[in-house]
């Protein structure tokens, strides 16, 4: 998958949850652990380490906790 | 011809053996004791004579008269005698009274009935009294009942003849038989004008195709206008007329060829989510007619000419019967033996999980086989490839509503049953055409508008819904493809500041809490329909006058299809649904409720079975250690939590080099897919493809290896259609591949080192039983008792659940959720400036391989391009010429169609041929929650064109060398 293409999902995602009362964040990693795949989400926190450029802030914020939590 | 009939009819409570009864059912509170030959009866009061008659055996003999219309009192033949009554009464439009006394055989009745039998039988010699061609039609056993062996009169002028006595041109003959259309065949001089087929046309099917036309001698019926034949009529070929002739005027074509079918068995239609039952009539173990089950829950008799008459692939010479392999896609097929292809399968894809890891291969269920073949390929990934990379055409479908009704609701399926909208005032149809996706259920949605029912049509292009003979809609709402979120927001926003919600459901159903945030949100001005018209397209005053409509019905229903699914926001869009239902209170009764209409004939079952990467059957999420541990125990593995790739991933997995290996069983990703060059891309970087199926499609033109798959008539199963009815298949002849596909799954999965041992179907689903609380009560005997369930089917609902969500939502309180519109970003501009939606029709399915092999391509050989014609003159586009159609993902050519259908500024076409490759230009932007492709928005141009593109080309030249097949070696 492009980066390009993955930063796409992640922020579509990202964009649904930010409307929600709960935490955007929390919502995402919850989302991003039940529906991404392992290589998906290496692209992903690859993606981050390099920055995140594109990303959405709670993605980013999500992929922390995931790792917090992983 | 009534050599064994399954399920056991004594199960049943509608007739004798599947008696005709003559006349409705009527419901009634009251009941009436009458006395027919002696013999005292006690039916509901409104019941025909005819049909107290039947209720006690007494088969009263008729021509016109049948339990699936109302009486029409025609024939004459029905007549019986009572008491204190003059004259001769028919029975079927007679009701009963109390202390009624008939009597239904007197030598007065039954000379009457003769005389009216022999002057019918005079006046139409071509029926001919024991005629073979006519053996089971009602005539001939009438006939043969009055006991009328000869016939005193001559032939009055009618049109049954070429020539007049005195040798001169008969003027009233009218060109003999109709042989247009591809399946039955209509003898005018056989019809005895009793209007039958008429009225199954109309009430029945709804088409209104039908009509009688002449008089006295020259009466007959004709199909269409003056001009037409049944072709070029209206008629959409779904054989009720057929079905109902009595004297066998109107007739399959494979009964006049073949002879009268020896035996029947109910089995379950393979085409659409609708399920419909059928009795598979066989002379020997070939195929004579499908003909549908009046019993069958989902269609109560009715068909379409789908699953009645194009059955002909399962015969169809492109049937690849033998096992086939090669090492690379260029390379001709070669035929082998099972036990060949089979260890080369699992010898290459395990070849593969070593050089490339254990998640480098993963699989496609289908969702056009059975449950059962569904749990295996699903467990054959998890349990024996040891990953999750299993997912279905569902993805690409209705994934959105398992996600959207899931977080709303607590379960991922309808709410209803299809006779549930018997009781419907209000229709909201959404992004769904009932009348060509799911016809038997839009004939069913087309009865209760003529009751009277009102119908809310949510779709870009006007379908038969909003306007067609004999229906109108009452508002359609032709949004913007794109914008379903905003329409749907502004019905809520209406609903909810006009004060018109059902504030008692609210309070006791839902978390109110939830529901204050929600109208807060909803409330806000941006959300009004005047506010959104320019960008729905759908004017303010449109709006708000559905969604009062809707919100103070007494019982207002939403169906809705992959026009709301298959979008970014799919899965919002799903949500705001269930928002609309809960703050009326539609749900949890008759009438009312939520219903996905599911595309393929076991979409859901294969969702319900664990097809998804994430989930194991019945819903159940893999990080769920209680679930996990309960399939490790039954299959003594460990399973990855991880959830596995989605179809969409895998490819690009593929593309990536990380994913290398795929059993793909019954779908054709090529065509279905979006993005085709990218499908292809990612097709064509795996090292072993392994196609199930019944035909070498376009997927298989990548596939290394390729094992036969069975037909519907082939095997033992279930279908589960799209309301939660679990349907059963039955085997009604050997596989011609000589395996059945769960045979074939339980085969490659021994050969990779499984140990599995089922010998029938029903072994499958009692594991799925043990296993899955929605399915504990589900076992195969149950099914042929009861004819079919609906799950949840177990200790609290022993026979199955028609209705869900009474009294309580499966995840307690039903959740309103916030649902803000997000533009998807396919988006018009100066290079593409028209919006491409696409949909089906009515005689072709899904990717065509099917009906491709049928007869059903005179109805629509090629897709069409649908255009407005502003549209159209500003391109220069002419109609049925070949256009380019082009997006930004790539370019195919068809023919144009101007209609004005579509709105200015939309296209529309389908994806039922491989020559037409529409998802060449479909993008790969995929619904935020599930990755469900948004195949319903692509920015599009359109310009003439002189034929198929590059593309096109390369593509039919790819497919001629990659079917090749070389014969078995010696």
């Amino acid at each position: 998958m492009t980066d390009e293409k993955m930063i796409h999902m992640a922020n579509q995602i990202a964009a649904f949850f930010e409307t929600q009362p709960e935490d955007a964040v929390a919502a995402v990693a919850d989302h991003l652990e039940k529906f991404w795949e392992a290589r998906m989400k290496a692209q992903l926190y690859a993606h981050v380490d390099r920055g995140g450029k594109g990303l959405h802030d709670s993605v980013i914020a999500a992929v922390t906790r995931m790792r917090e939590t992983a | 011809m009534k050599d064994f009939i399954i399920p056991d009819p004594r199960y049943y409570g509608t007739g004798l053996d599947g008696a005709d009864m003559g006349t409705p059912a009527v419901d009634s509170d009251q009941v009436v004791t009458l006395s027919i030959d002696g013999f005292a009866v006690t039916v509901p009061a409104g019941t025909s004579v005819m049909r107290a008659a039947a209720t006690i055996g007494i088969d009263i003999p008729k021509l016109c008269a049948t339990d699936t219309l109302d009486a029409f009192g025609s024939c004459r033949l029905c007549l019986v005698e009572i008491d204190g009554r003059k004259g001769t009464p028919a029975s079927c439009t007679t009701p009963v009274a109390e202390n009624m006394v008939v009597h239904t055989s007197t030598e007065r009745i039954n000379r009457i009935r003769k005389g009216v039998i022999e002057l019918y039988a005079s006046d139409h010699p071509a029926i001919g009294i024991g005629d073979p061609a006519n053996g089971d039609s009602r005539f001939q056993e009438m006939a043969a009942r009055v006991g009328l062996r000869e016939v005193r009169y001559e032939p009055g002028a009618n049109h049954v003849f070429t020539h007049g006595p005195n040798g001169a041109e008969n003027p009233l003959h009218d060109g003999g038989v109709d042989r247009s259309n591809p399946y039955f065949s209509y003898d005018p001089a056989k019809c005895i004008a009793c209007s039958l087929c008429i009225r199954a046309c109309d009430d029945i099917q709804g088409t209104f195709a039908l009509t009688m036309e002449g008089r006295g001698f020259d009466t007959r019926m004709s199909a269409g206008g003056a001009d037409d034949n049944y072709l070029t009529s209206d008629c959409v070929s779904c054989g009720a007329c057929v079905q109902v002739c009595p004297t066998g005027s109107l007739q399959e074509n494979a009964v006049i060829e073949i002879g009268l079918p020896e035996r029947e068995i109910i089995t379950t239609c393979a085409y659409c989510g609708v399920g419909c039952n059928f009795k598979a009539e066989m002379k020997g173990d070939q195929l004579v007619r499908m003909v549908p089950w009046k019993d069958g829950k989902a269609n109560h008799g009715h068909s379409c000419v789908k699953g009645r008459f194009a059955w002909g692939y399962a015969n169809h010479g492109d049937r690849i019967l033998k096992p086939m392999i090669r090492d690379r896609i260029t390379d001709p097929w070669q035929e082998v033996s099972w036990e060949v292809a089979l260890s080369e399968a699992a010898r290459r894809l395990r070849a593969v999980q070593e050089k490339y890891g254990r998640t480098s291969i993963g699989g496609l269920t289908s969702s056009r086989c059975t449950n059962e073949e569904t749990y295996l390929v699903q467990k054959l990934i998890r349990a024996v490839f040891g990953n999750n990379n299993t997912d279905t055409c569902g993805r690409v479908c209705h994934s959105p509503t398992g996600y959207g009704l899931g977080q709303a609701f607590g379960t991922s399926a309808g709410t209803q049953d299809f006779d549930s909208v018997e009781h419907t005032d209000v229709f909201i149809i959404m992004g769904a055409n009932p009348t060509d996706a799911h016809p038997v259920f839009g004939s069913k949605l087309k009865q209760q508008m003529r009751r009277g029912a009102k119908m809310i049509v949510i779709d870009p292009r006007r379908i038969d819904l909003v306007q067609s003979t004999g229906i109108k809609a009452d508002y359609h709402l032709p949004v913007r493809p794109g914008t379903n979120v905003a329409i749907v927001s502004a019905l809520a926003h209406v609903i909810v500041t006009e004060g018109l919600i059902d504030e008692d459901f609210i309070r006791n159903r839902c978390d109110w809490d939830e529901f204050q945030h929600y109208a807060e949100f909803i409330t806000d001005p941006r959300h009004s329909p005047e506010n959104l018209a320019e960008l729905t397209g759908v004017p303010a005053d449109v709006v708000r006058g559905a969604a009062r409509l809707y919100a103070t019905a007494k019982n207002g229903a939403i169906f809705y299809g992959l026009g709301v699914t298959e979008h970014s926001q799919g899965s919002t869009a799903v949500m705001g649904i269930a928002n609309l239902a809960m703050m009326t209170g539609n749900l949890g009764r008759d009438g009312v409720g939520v219903s996905p209409l599911r595309g393929q004939n076991n979409v859901q079952g294969s969702c319900d079975m664990g097809s998804f990467p994430h989930e194991l059957p019945g819903y159940r999420h893999l990080s769920d250690d209680v679930t996990r541990e309960l399939f490790e125990d039954m299959w003594g593995v460990m399973l990855d939590k991880e959830p596995g790739l989605r179809i969409n991933n895998m490819l690009d997995a593929a593309v990536d080099g990380t994913f290398k290996g795929m059993y793909i069983q019954g779908e054709d990703i090529m065509q279905s897919d979006p993005d085709t060059r990218h499908v292809a891309a990612g097709l064509e970087s795996m090292e072993c493809v392994v196609i199930h199926d019944l035909f070498l499609n376009g997927t298989a033109d990548f596939a290394h290896i390729f094992l036969p798959g069975s037909t519907f008539l082939e095997k033992d199963g279930t279908f589960t259609n799209s309301e939660r009815r679990i349907n059963r298949v039955r085997k009604v002849m050997e596989p011609k591949n000589g395996y059945a596909d769960w045979e074939v799954t339980q085969m490659l999965a021994n050969v990779m080192g499984a140990d599995w041992s089922y010998t029938h179907p029903s072994q499958i689903m009692d594991e799925i039983a043990a296993t899955t609380p929605s399915f504990a009560g589900v076992s195969f005997d149950l099914i042929d008792r009861l004819g079919s369930l609906q799950w949840p089917c177990n200790e609290k609902a022993p026979e199955g659940t028609p209705v869900m969500h009474v009294g309580e939502f499966v995840r307690g309180k039903g959740r309103f959720l916030i649902t803000e519109y997000i533009p998807t970003d396919e988006k018009t501009g100066p290079r593409f400036p028209l919006l491409l939606t696409t949909g089906r029709t009515l005689t072709q399915y899904n990717a065509g391989v099917q009906t491709q092999r049928t007869a059903n391509t005179v109805w629509y050989e090629e897709d069409l391009l649908e255009i407005h014609p502003h549209d159209a003159e500003v391109r220069g586009v002419r109609d049925g010429a070949y256009v380019r159609l082009a997006s930004r993902m790539g370019e195919t050519t068809l023919r144009a169609l101007i209609t004005d259908r579509v709105s200015p500024g939309v296209v529309y076409t389908t994806f039922h041929h491989a020559t037409n490759q529409t998802n060449v230009v479909t993008t790969d932007y995929s619904d935020w929650a599930t990755n469900c492709p948004e195949y319903k928005v692509t920015a599009v141009q359109v310009s003439p064109s002189n034929g198929p593109t590059e593309w096109q080309e390369t593509q039919a030249r790819r497919a001629e060398i990659a079917r090749r097949v070389l014969p078995a070696a010696e």
